[in-house]
This record gives C-alpha cells, sequence and structure tokens, in this order.
C-alpha cells in the first residue's frame, strides 16, 4: 500500500518540476523588489509594497482568475505572450510555476527583505570607500549578508509552491501529467470511489516534504549563522 | 595636500570648514560632539555631498561646486578609518585586509600587503574570523584594510573612541608609526586632546560646525581664549622639547626647550629624540622670588603676558619663558596677593611627577630620524 502508483509519482516530479523553477524565476525580481522596498525611498513605495503583498490576502482563486484573464491565450498579456515569443503559459505547466511563483512571491520578498534592513548600512559606505561600486557593494556585502533571509525566503517560496493549489487549478485546470501536482492529485482522488488509499500516500509525502523542507533550511541556518559567527 | 573648503546645511546646523594637511603630518580635527567633525570627514570620502565648496587631494579635485565635479566615493582614493571599525563579518581578517586592495589594478598598488601585516603586526591574525577579534585588533584590522586600497589620504574618526585605555596604548603606537612610514596626509578626528596633543602636529579646532581656530597643536593649546573649547580641565601649554640627557641614578630624563630645561620621569628614547609635552595650566605654580630647598625640580624664570579673567575664583595666566608659553592656573587670592599683572617677571614652578605622560608623544619630525625603534618605547 505504500508504494506510489504511476500516477502519483508524476504528481511528485511535476510537483517538484513546477516549485523549482517557481523560485528559481522568482529569486532574481525578489531579491531586487526586496531591496529596493529595503534601501529606496520613492513615491509609491507603498503602492508596490501593496501590490507584491496582494497574493497574500486575496483569496487565491482571486489570483488565478487574474492570471488566466491576463494571461489565457486571449488575455492581453497572453496574446502578446504568443505572438512575440510563441510561448504560452495558459494550461501547462509553466503556468502552474507561474501561479505558484506569484501566491509565494510575498514571502520570499518579505524574508529577504528584513534580512536587508538589519545588515548595518555603514559596512555598506565602508566598502564604498574602499572602491566598490555600488554593485560590486550589493554582491560582495549585501547579497552576502542576506543570506539567512535568501535562504528562509527560499525555502518558504519552495514550500509555498508544492501546496498551492487555488491559484493553480483555476488558472490551468487540473490536468494529469501537465498541472496535476500533488495537491490537485490529493484533491482528485477524495473525490474519486476509492481514492483514500491514493491520498493518504499523498498526504504522506507531502508531510516528508514539508518536513524535510523546514529541517534542511534549520541545517542550513545554522551552518550559515556560525560561519558569520553570530 | 589635502585642500578643503566646504560649505553644508542639515537642516539648522551649518558646516563650515576651510583648512589644509600635509602630506606626512597628523593633522588633528578637534572639537566637541556635534561640532560637525564626523559630518566634515564623511564630506571628504564622499558619503555626504556639501552644498557648495572643493576639496582636493595631492591636485586632485575631488568635489568642485563651481565645475560640477563630485567623484564618487569609490573613485576618491581616501582611506577610511571608523570609530567602530566595520569589518566585513562574513570575510576573515586576511578577506577584510584585501578588500580595497583586490579592486585595485596591481599597478597602482602602493603599499605592500606584507609590509602593512609587518607594520600592524597582523601575522597572527591573518586567518582569523573578524567577530572573534578584541577591541584593539579589530581596529588594526580596519587600519591596514584602509591602508592597503592604497589612499591618497588616511582619514581616521576617533579610532580610539570605543577602547578602553590599555587598547588605546596597544594602538597609538601603531599610528605614531604610520605617521612616520606613510607617504599621504592623515586627518584624525579625536574629541580627547591628549590623544591630539601625542600625535598630530597641526589642529583644526572646529566649534558648532565652523573653524574656530587653526595651527600648530603648540600654538593652539597655549591660547587663552580657546579654553571654552578646547576644554578648561584639560588646559594646558604643549611643548616641543628634546632629549638632551638621562640621569640614570635618580631615573629621570632633562628636556631642553626654546626658553629651558626640564626635569621628567625617565622617557625611554634616545637623547637627541623630539618629545611634546603637556603641561597642564593647574600643575603649574607661580612664585615672584625663587624658591630654594622645594621639592619642586623644575623652575622657569619668565615674563607675564596674558591675564584670562573669566570670573569666579580661578585666574589662567599666559607667561612667555624664553620663547615658550606656558599656562598656569591659580586663585584670584594668589593672584591678587602677588599682584600679578601682564610685564610682572615671575618664577613657574612644576613638580616632574606631574607632567601629563599620557599626552608625551615623539614630535613627527624628529622622531623619523630614529625609526627602527620599536613602536612601543614611546609608551613609557
Amino acid at each position: 500500500m505504500w508504494s506510489l502508483t504511476p500516477l502519483e509519482t508524476e504528481a511528485l516530479s511535476l510537483s517538484l518540476k513546477v516549485s523549482f523553477w517557481s523560485v528559481l524565476c522568482s529569486l532574481p525580481p525578489g531579491v531586487f523588489i526586496a531591496w529596493v522596498l529595503a534601501r529606496k525611498e520613492f513615491p509609491g513605495k507603498m503602492l508596490l509594497n501593496g501590490v507584491v503583498h496582494l497574493p497574500l490576502v486575496l483569496p487565491p482563486v482571486v489570483v488565478g482568475y487574474l492570471l488566466l484573464l491576463l494571461l489565457g491565450r486571449k488575455g492581453p498579456l497572453g496574446a502578446w505572450l504568443y505572438e512575440t515569443f510563441g510561448v504560452t503559459v495558459a494550461f501547462n505547466w509553466k503556468g502552474a510555476a507561474l501561479a505558484a511563483a506569484v501566491m509565494a512571491f510575498p514571502l520570499l520578498v518579505r524574508a529577504i527583505r528584513l534580512s536587508i534592513e538589519t545588515i548595518d548600512q555603514r559596512l555598506e559606505s565602508a566598502a564604498r570607500t574602499l572602491g566598490a561600486t555600488p554593485v560590486r557593494v550589493f554582491f560582495t556585502i549585501t547579497l552576502p549578508l542576506a543570506a539567512p533571509g535568501l535562504l528562509a525566503g527560499t525555502i518558504l517560496s519552495f514550500a509555498r509552491s508544492l501546496g498551492e493549489f487555488g491559484a493553480t487549478i483555476t488558472f490551468v485546470s487540473n490536468i494529469p501529467g501537465e498541472t496535476r501536482t500533488l495537491p490537485l492529485a490529493l484533491f482528485s482522488m477524495v473525490q474519486t470511489p476509492d481514492g483514500e488509499t491514493g491520498a493518504l500516500r499523498i498526504m504522506v509525502v507531502s508531510i516528508i516534504l514539508g518536513l524535510g523542507a523546514v529541517l534542511c533550511s534549520e541545517f542550513l541556518a545554522r551552518r550559515l549563522s556560525r560561519r558569520m559567527g553570530v | 595636500m589635502l585642500e578643503v573648503d566646504v560649505r553644508h546645511r542639515f537642516g539648522d546646523f551649518a558646516l563650515e570648514a576651510a583648512f589644509k594637511a600635509e602630506t606626512r603630518t597628523i593633522t588633528a580635527l578637534f572639537g566637541r560632539s556635534g561640532s560637525g567633525k564626523t559630518s566634515l570627514v564623511n564630506l571628504l570620502a564622499g558619503l555626504l555631498t556639501p552644498n557648495e565648496g572643493r576639496i582636493a587631494v595631492d591636485g586632485r579635485v575631488l568635489f568642485d561646486s563651481a565645475s560640477g565635479v563630485n567623484v564618487p566615493p569609490n573613485k576618491r582614493r581616501i582611506g577610511y578609518i571608523f570609530q567602530e571599525s566595520r569589518l566585513f563579518p562574513h570575510m576573515n581578517v586576511r578577506k577584510n585586509l584585501c578588500y580595497g586592495r583586490n579592486l585595485l589594478p596591481a599597478a597602482e598598488r602602493r603599499i605592500g600587503f606584507d609590509e602593512i601585516v609587518e607594520l600592524l603586526d597582523l601575522a597572527p591574525l591573518l586567518d582569523r574570523d573578524v567577530t572573534h577579534l578584541s577591541g584593539g585588533e579589530t581596529q588594526r584590522v580596519a587600519i591596514g584594510r584602509a591602508l592597503l586600497s592604497s589612499p591618497r589620504l588616511l582619514v581616521m574618526d576617533e579610532p580610539l573612541a570605543s577602547l578602553d585605555a590599555p587598547r588605546k596604548n596597544e594602538i597609538l603606537p601603531f599610528i605614531e608609526r604610520l605617521r612616520d612610514h606613510m607617504d599621504m596626509p592623515v586627518v584624525y578626528v579625536s574629541h580627547a586632546l591628549e590623544e591630539i596633543i601625542r600625535l598630530s602636529d597641526t589642529m583644526v579646532l572646529l566649534s558648532g560646525g565652523k573653524v574656530a581656530a587653526t595651527g600648530p597643536v603648540e600654538e593652539l593649546t597655549a591660547r587663552l581664549d580657546l579654553y571654552p573649547m578646547t576644554g578648561r580641565y584639560e588646559a594646558g601649554a604643549v611643548l616641543a622639547t628634546k632629549i638632551a640627557e638621562h640621569d640614570d641614578k635618580f631615573g629621570l630624563s632633562y628636556l631642553d626647550f626654546a626658553g629651558g630645561r626640564l626635569t621628567v620621569p625617565r622617557v625611554d628614547l634616545p637623547v637627541g629624540s623630539g618629545i611634546k609635552l603637556r603641561i597642564r595650566a593647574r600643575d603649574v605654580s607661580l612664585s615672584l622670588h625663587r624658591v630654594e630647598n622645594t621639592s619642586i625640580l623644575n623652575t622657569l624664570f619668565g615674563t607675564i603676558v596674558e591675564i584670562n579673567d573669566q570670573g569666579g575664583p580661578q585666574l589662567d595666566i599666559a607667561l612667555l619663558v624664553g620663547e615658550s608659553r606656558i599656562l598656569a592656573r591659580v586663585t584670584r587670592k594668589a593672584a591678587s596677593l602677588l599682584s600679578l599683572e601682564a610685564g610682572k617677571p615671575i618664577y613657574a614652578l612644576m613638580k616632574a611627577v606631574a607632567i601629563d605622560r599620557r599626552s608625551m608623544g615623539r614630535s613627527g619630525s624628529l622622531s623619523r630620524v630614529a625609526e627602527t625603534e620599536k613602536p612601543a618605547a614611546s609608551d613609557h
């Protein structure tokens, strides 16, 4: 009863793939926006902060529907993407990754931003006087010192991506092998007769994945803080 | 040489400063907290941009509001040593030291890594984490890091302020050493007069964002009108002296200055070394006649040139002894009993043991003759 069926294995590997790309693609803009929010003052900062946090406070279904309107084949952005690059994110795994990325984005930005805010800016000006350009200061001082936040944000957004359900099912539907990630597979199984054992297995797999992510983050965070002598 | 002439406003605080600092000298920026010292050096380093003015190092213009020049901090080549050291916590000592150096093209590295490691005695620390260094070690690494970026100007913002007295004495000889070895102007910010007397040659006195006076340390410390800014309790004249001879029997040294000879507890430096020495006004007594049979070893003969009466029970009196000014603080009652007035000949008495050893320092120009000696020697 504990061995996964091919359908469940497929859902697991799809979930890992979707989450991996979700995190990877949201890291660069996430770090940039976190830095902007932590260090820059500009008109509209509150608004940007609000927009970034929107997925955290909106019902996921609303976000999914918004994505569908914008990025569906006939949506303004979706049509443009298709015509310019021949790429479409509607009803495929890329769309699932995008939905997961959008939903996890506030968590990522929040963790990195908090970490950057705790960095002593005087270290950055010291680096400037030693001859470093602002870009170099960012990569040699700010980013390494923000590593704990970067790590926490990555793990959090990875876990959030694994669990993404509402926006995914609304935006890219529930297509086996394409957009049926673990939570969607669990949802389908609960709705079919005799699906309980499969659902149970997926539940256990989800718990293991989640626990693994938290333990891994805890372990890495300790090593990091030891290296920085905190 | 550093040339500064800047004006800057922060809210209702106006900073307005013009001064010059020569190569191979330590120019002290002295003033109470809030006098604008740190803001001024931040303007030099480019961490703050002045409203208007001009900053140039060795003829290279770093800032000039008239021609619109404003070189960014990373291109200014100013070594900045901060009060809180600001070592990078995610790098070990060696990586901290090399941070600025690695950003320079090899041809522009004027100062060698090994040279700095030796000068600041950093060899045992190289592979240590910076978070496990003592306060004194931390500050030595910070000094090394700034120097290894081969700066054209070194700026030190109260580098000793966060250290306790023993750590200060650990660092001071290194700074003296660096003054004698490094071919660049040094600007040393401090509110501790004894550090300035020990280290620097020229002093810029800041008060309320303005330069109140500038000139040789000896001259400024002997001016009665600057007491309110230099601190009344600490007031005293600084003399440039030279070791004439040692008295091994009694453990004393005789120092010659323009105006006579002083006896002080033994100074462990070779005969001929230059020593700057502060004689605090409150340690000097006055007498109309030569006093015989006294335990006080130093009697100097001079003339009263100025009396500063700010009310209260004490008066500050400036005497001219030979070519040197000495300050004395006496009670109003004593001044009245002796009928002290300008032009009156007078004897000044100083206990040898009262001469302030904390502010005794080798004078820069003379000490370069004796470059081989250990820096710690000047401590005694």
